[in-house]
């Protein structure tokens, strides 16, 4: 746990008119770690995501990427981007565009590389989520489960040093999910750091080093899966979290 | 119809003058009105407040008014503001700003029909806004506006007929030259007709071929739906 800050938020706070979707959130993000973030819907995990990689601003609030406060004025959103990966629930592929090339195109219009280069960097990341084999198949052509996977692959082969995953297998059918979340418990065990928001609790529990519970916009409490699982400290955490093993049911593997 | 067919022959050269004109006209009207278009379109979607406001301008007038006071707005008033154009050049200027104003609604669907879900994709890998339109919005956004869009150009070269008003040498002027030199009005608007269907049948044919060309595998059903 000494491994150094990847991530680093400060009293974060994100308001949409009259709503407010968070206040004062922090959050640290190590080198390495997996961090779960759980909670009600509606609660300000996706828009938190979403503000962490700049693709929303906050009302206020720093964001901190390896030291650097990227909420100053005059960052380079774009080179900030490049370096956070995101998923997204809906996969949003570019679906006029093979699997391959979806890879590919960040490494050739925002890395510069030659597209050769490119091509080898692109395949070697389908490879790693399986799908090597599907690297001429457009969107359109793939199950759910593989175009998550390739969008995986796209934020994989700009080489983020932190990954966003925003509920990535919410869109997907049950049977589907186990292969996403495999890729990610894969990425896990590779040491990507990772911030993931999901209702898949076999993943958070076997996968996270640390479970962030969120609701109405702010981080209740947070701990190692184990604790949080066990001890939860808070009542609403109690609630939370016999609600969704009732619907979900308790021995979910990921 | 021997008569028909002997007067078709006769005047064949000058028809077909007439339509290479009336064909120019239109792939000129087209190219201008698809650049004008596009910058119309992406000026209403996501220009700042300058350019969006031109573009709305520009949309309405140009939709809101027939294309013949256009023609004869850009010939009679250009010269008032000393700026002299040959005909061929008012008609091209009038064909494309009119076409444009159209082609930026078509354009403009699709691209909002594409969503912001494709634009935060493109951003979240770390393309700017601009290389987000330009990779990934516009390439899916034109494929899109392909069946609708497929009507401009038809729908241009018949409307080319009225820049015969300010005297352009197109397939519409040399019918009623021919019209006036044979007194066989009939005859003549109708040499005319035909070459306009063969002409309006080709270009159907070619669109439907470079639709079937844009189509994106996967999405097949769509685009036979569509």
């Amino acid at each position: 746990m000494a491994s150094s800050l990847i991530l680093q938020a400060k009293n974060l706070t994100k308001i949409y008119g009259e709503n407010v979707i968070f206040r004062d959130i922090s959050l640290d993000v190590r080198k390495g770690e997996t961090i779960v973030i759980i909670g009600p819907s509606g609660t300000g995990k996706s828009t938190l995501l979403r503000c962490l990689n700049l693709l929303t601003r906050v009302n206020s609030g720093q964001i901190f990427l390896e030291g650097r406060e990227i909420t100053a004025p005059g960052t380079n959103e774009d080179q900030v981007r490049e370096q956070i990966g995101m998923v997204f629930q809906n996969f949003l592929l570019f679906n006029h565009l093979t699997a391959l090339e979806n890879v590919m195109l960040g490494l050739t219009k925002v890395k510069k590389l030659p597209k050769e280069q490119a091509r080898q960097k692109a395949m070697q990341e389908l490879s790693r989520v399986g799908l090597a084999d599907r690297a001429g198949h457009y969107p359109a052509q793939l199950s759910g489960g593989q175009q998550q996977r390739v969008a995986i692959a796209r934020a994989l082969a700009m080489d983020p040093k932190v990954m966003l995953f925003d509920e990535p297998t919410s869109a997907l059918d049950p049977e589907l999910i186990g292969e996403v979340l495999g890729v990610m418990a894969q990425l896990a065990r590779d040491n990507m750091t990772m911030l993931v928001v999901t209702h898949e609790m076999g993943f958070a529990r076997e996968v996270a080093d640390r479970i962030v519970f969120m609701e109405k916009g702010s981080i209740v409490e947070q701990g190692a899966p184990d604790d949080l699982f066990e001890r939860p400290q808070h009542a609403r955490t109690r609630e939370f979290l016999w609600k969704i093993t009732e619907l979900y049911g308790k021995k979910e593997k990921p | 119809m021997s008569a028909f067919l002997e007067l078709f022959l006769r005047f064949l050269p000058d028809l077909l003058s007439g339509a290479g004109m009336t064909l120019l006209l239109t792939a000129e009207g087209l190219t201008a009105g698809f650049v004008l278009g596009l910058l119309a379109a992406l000026g209403r979607t996501y220009g700042g407040k300058l350019w969006r406001s031109v573009s709305i301008a520009y949309i309405e007038l140009f939709r809101g008014t027939p294309l013949l006071m256009q023609v004869f707005m850009l010939y009679y008033g250009l010269p008032g503001l000393g700026i002299t154009l040959s005909r061929e050049w008012v008609a091209f200027l009038a064909l494309g700003l009119n076409s444009g104003a159209y082609q930026a609604e078509y354009l403009r669907g699709s691209i909002l029909a594409i969503g912001e879900g494709q634009m935060l994709a493109g951003r979240a890998i770390g393309l700017s806004r601009w290389a987000t339109i330009f990779h990934i919005i516009l390439p899916q956004a034109i494929r899109l506006a392909i069946p609708a869009w497929a009507n401009e150009p038809v729908s241009l070269l018949k409307s080319t007929a009225v820049v015969f008003l300010i005297a352009v040498p197109e397939l519409m002027a040399k019918a009623k030259a021919i019209a006036a030199k044979t007194y066989d009005p009939i005859g003549s608007y109708l040499a005319a007709a035909l070459i306009y269907l063969v002409m309006v049948y080709l270009l159907d044919a070619l669109m439907k071929w470079s639709e079937s060309k844009a189509v994106i595998p996967g999405f097949e059903s769509e685009a036979k739906r569509a």
